[in-house]
């Protein structure tokens, strides 16, 4: 299952965070300062999109300068999870038309409404593009 | 100044400078909307804990906020509520008491006539609900299990598998509803069914049996997936509903570990996702990969087994770094079980070694270790000697410790293993475990015909490189020890290159050692054993090179380094002693060899002995006639120290206590002699022993077998056999003897310090004593029995005085 979700830009800064398990928030604070140092300097062309991280593994994948990263068992299917980030970003793309950080910036409510389109207790919710969106719109009209 | 929404808020954050201003103007903010939550403004409240929420992402503190997000949640209006119940999922969770008072708001939402407002409430429910509030709330989550609403019905199964997770018990609320699921037509509720039935089972493994039914089931979902033409809604570049797929495969995995019935059922449709599915894009991969896991888990058919493993091999072939780490690790975890199917892929994974991504490197390193067998290891060996040559420092430990065990195991022969392990003492000196290090030089001690190439090959070496430790280690011990093999011949040929070996030339060898810039405390005290040893070794009449050895050997007298200090002082003494010294530092007797250096139990050969002989009159093992206070016993089963040395190397059989270096310390003879005793030890004359009942009381039954050593008319083996007589094992068993001034003794330590009914412990001493004399004991025995404990003392002196 998914521990925790994080998007941030190449400076560290956090775009989002999202927990699935019980962590203190001076923890968070630490965590999202490790994910970033170990995934940053990372070689895009010629290392793994996959580190251990603790006792988990971080999955994550860079979109112009924003990482998503995805922190998952040590078992699980680290080749979905990248396909699911990237589920998560086309739908992003799609809403926003063309999203850029700042949209996230301004909009991160709604960019946590689309997570929990996506994802719900650690686990993923809906694998339908179409659908998603097709509820956000709804969501978007009833507020 | 109070910002009058987020968005203005957000710019004027953005323009901020520094850190400082960021945090002094969100300080100014924070008691603004701090205060206007104390005045109950209303009208505010949205904007403010939106604010606040992203101040909260900012990564300031915002807990006082927790109470407006629970009121916005109550509100009636569905924005109040959006933002209300992200707030409580962003700044609460399931360890906080605060929750309690969500339970409530949660229960109306579930019933809302508005599949939003329910919608809302089943996420906040399934990314936060503690234990409690999953108790209260599982019937509404049951109910909610078959709304006609498909929106609300994989958003309650999920909230049913968060139930199931924290609470296993309640599993009996959804195994029906989530059965029933499994045939839902939407994707997206399937999707749920099948993780939450995942965790049912997961949770609750007695319901798999009820759940296995489900099986044909999930084979026929699974062959819609892979069969149905394209479908736009889930298609991912080309597969349908990949996500899917692979939950599917996971749960079909999990019902089928060691069921062989169920795991025939899926054979077939295994087979058709691991031929079908496209494997040019990542999406293919994750499928195929999640296929490979399912068929390597349960009891797959053996040709289904080798497909896996060979795609796995593809894998290892693709360009894409993220396909070849899964399939690295994939094949760690099988090389146990199929490691001639994965024998096939092996020049594959030695190419993975180069890899630009460490972690690949370190996953195909793990692997080729998995790979070494008696047909490989040459090529194998030579492998990972180049790539130790290239490797990263962190790695370089690990293998040369791998090198060296599998050179152990598998070396065609002592020539092959030893050349192996010179080139990795000259390519990774300073990354290698003392155990390796113990383990070489015991293959040189036992191959006498070997000596001399290696101490040529190690001179010739040190004369040119002395920066790698372990080779200087090597290389001194043997030229000490070996010096005269050495000396044999004037001069010998290594790599083309004449090497011309003289007294003076080693001599001048170990000096520069000693003073080079790499020399250690450790490489000193080889060097001064080696020099020690050398001045017997060489021709004793007084000539310039016996000189230098006693320079070399003297210049610690006075050194801050305790243990360098007294090597020299004792030396130097020994050394005026033609008594001694002749019998003191001859050639070691070859240590007993021990295999399976890697499971821990080997110990460092440092060449001891010489300095440890020169240990004069030792009082340790002297209790006899003196304060009976344990004190100066001999503990059997004492510390263990990182001080276990050659001696109790050679005593010990691999047991996990070694002899304590205190009983090792007090030999008073000269080393060789207990070097020689104790190799005779498997040799043991075949007369019959007698045993002795030195103790039986308590449940307790301790008898002595003495067995004098023949070959050496002064030593006495005693066994000691414990039994137990009563119905209940004794506990802690400790056992400690003493002999007379005049005797040494040692001990090894029990063979277990649990004595139960049912198998007898034994224990070892050997005694030390002139001929003639009666050897006696004294005996002090303390364990527990059924809770009690139970301390004795025992003067034996049963053994027949005409014993020596």
């Amino acid at each position: 299952m998914l521990r925790f979700i994080l998007v941030q830009n190449r400076q560290g800064k956090t775009r989002l965070s999202k927990w699935y398990v019980p962590v203190e928030d001076e923890d968070k604070i630490r965590l999202r300062g490790e994910v970033h140092r170990l995934v940053a300097p990372r070689d895009q062309k010629h290392q793994s999109n996959f580190v251990e991280f603790r006792n988990y593994k971080v999955v994550y994948r860079r979109y112009a300068g924003l990482f998503f990263c995805v922190c998952i068992d040590a078992n699980d299917n680290e080749l979905a999870y990248l396909e699911i980030i990237h589920l998560f970003v086309e739908v992003l793309d799609a809403f926003f038309s063309n999203v850029c950080e700042l949209d996230l910036v301004f909009n991160f409510y709604k960019v946590y409404a689309i997570l929990d389109e996506v994802f719900l207790a650690g686990e993923i919710e809906e694998t339908s593009k179409q659908v998603i969106l097709n509820r956000l719109e709804y969501l978007e009209r009833l507020e | 100044m109070s910002f009058s929404n987020l968005k203005s808020l957000i710019k004027t954050l953005r323009q901020q400078k520094t850190l400082a201003d960021e945090r002094s103007l969100i300080q100014r903010e924070s008691a603004a909307i701090r205060t206007a939550f104390r005045e109950e403004d209303h009208f505010m409240r949205h904007a403010n804990v939106a604010k606040l929420i992203y101040i909260h992402m900012l990564g300031y503190p915002a807990h006082f906020g927790q109470i407006e997000c629970l009121k916005l949640a109550a509100s009636s209006k569905f924005s109040d509520k959006r933002l209300g119940y992200l707030g409580i999922m962003l700044l609460l969770d399931e360890s906080q008491e605060v929750l309690t008072l969500v339970t409530n708001s949660l229960k109306n939402d579930m019933n809302h006539p508005n599949m939003y407002v329910v919608g809302l409430a089943l996420a906040t429910f399934a990314n936060i609900s503690s234990e409690e509030m999953a108790r209260d709330l599982a019937q509404e989550v049951e109910k909610l299990l078959s709304s006609n609403n498909s929106y609300i019905r994989k958003k309650a199964a999920l909230c049913a598998m968060r139930t199931v997770r924290k609470l296993p018990e309640l599993h009996t609320y959804y195994i029906n509803p989530a059965k029933s699921l499994l045939s839902d037509r939407n994707h997206g509720v399937l999707l749920c069914a099948v993780t939450l039935v995942t965790h049912i089972a997961l949770a609750e493994p007695s319901t798999q049996t009820e759940l296995k039914k489900a099986i044909p089931l999930l084979i026929r979902n699974l062959k819609t997936l892979i069969t149905q033409g394209y479908s736009p809604e889930h298609d991912v570049s080309g597969i349908t509903d990949p996500f899917l797929q692979i939950k599917i495969l996971q749960l079909l995995r999990l019902l089928c570990i060691n069921d062989a019935e169920s795991s025939e059922m899926v054979n077939d449709i295994l087979a058709q996702v691991a031929t079908n599915t496209d494997n040019s894009k990542n999406v293919g991969n994750s499928i195929l990969y999640e296929a490979v896991l399912t068929i390597l888990d349960i009891e797959a058919e053996s040709g289904l087994r080798v497909m896996a493993i060979n795609i796995l091999g593809k894998f290892l072939g693709n360009k894409d770094n993220n396909i070849r780490y899964v399939a690295l690790n994939t094949l760690n975890k099988v090389v146990g079980m199929d490691t001639q199917a994965v024998q096939r892929h092996r020049n594959i994974i030695i190419d993975c070694l180069r890899d630009g991504d460490v972690s690949i490197r370190r996953r195909a390193l793990e692997l080729s270790y998995a790979l070494i067998n008696q047909s490989n290891v040459k090529v194998l060996t030579r492998e990972l000697l180049s790539f130790l040559e290239v490797s990263d420092n962190e790695f370089k430990n690990g293998l040369t410790a791998q090198i060296s065990f599998a050179a152990e195991r598998f070396a065609p022969n002592k020539r092959w293993h030893i050349d192996t392990i010179l080139r990795m003492l000259k390519v990774a000196g300073n990354y290698v475990r003392e155990e390796v290090l113990s383990a070489f030089i015991r293959l040189v001690s036992h191959t006498p015909e070997l000596q001399a190439y290696t101490v040529q090959k190690l001179y010739s070496s040190l004369l040119k490189d002395v920066s790698q430790e372990a080779l200087t280690l090597a290389g001194v011990w043997m030229i000490g020890e070996f010096g005269e093999v050495l000396l044999a011949n004037s001069s010998f040929e290594d790599e083309d290159r004449v090497v011309d070996v003289s007294e003076k030339s080693i001599v001048d060898l170990l000096e520069s050692i000693n003073v080079s810039p790499y020399a250690s405390t450790i490489i000193r005290q080889y060097v001064l054993v080696a020099a020690a040893k050398l001045s017997m070794r060489f021709g004793k009449s007084f000539s310039e090179s016996q000189d230098k050895l006693r320079t070399l050997i003297t210049m610690y007298e006075t050194s801050p380094e305790l243990e360098l200090q007294q090597r020299s002082i004792e030396f130097t003494q020994l050394l005026g002693m033609p008594t001694l010294v002749d019998g003191v530092l001859e050639r070691m007797p070859p240590p007993e060899i021990r295999t399976s250096m890697l499971g821990g139990t080997a110990s460092e050969s440092k060449p001891v002995g010489s300095t440890r002989s020169a240990a004069q009159d030792s009082s340790l093992v002297d209790i006899m006639g003196e304060d009976a206070g344990g004190a100066a016993s001999v503990p059997s089963a004492g510390v263990t120290g990182n001080a276990h040395d050659l001696l109790a190397d050679i005593f010990g059989t691999g047991s996990p206590a070694p002899e304590t270096a205190a009983g090792a310390q007090s030999q008073k003879s000269s080393v060789n002699d207990i070097m020689g005793l104790f190799g005779q030890q498997t040799q043991q004359p075949e007369q019959k022993p007698t045993g002795y009942t030195a103790y039986d009381a308590n449940g307790l039954l301790i008898v002595l077998t003495p067995s004098v050593d023949t070959s050496k008319g002064n030593i006495v083996n005693i066994k000691a056999t414990f039994t137990c007589t009563g119905l209940v094992e004794c506990e802690n068993v400790s056992f400690q003897a003493a002999v007379p001034k005049s005797m040494k003794l040692q001990m090894q330590p029990i063979s277990n310090s649990t004595v139960s009914p049912a198998k007898g412990e034994q224990q070892l001493m050997r005694v030390m004593a002139q001929p003639g004399s009666h050897v006696r004991l004294r005996l002090r025995i303390s364990f527990t029995v059924s809770g009690r404990q139970v301390q004795n003392q025992v003067d034996f002196s049963e053994f027949p005085s005409n014993l020596l």
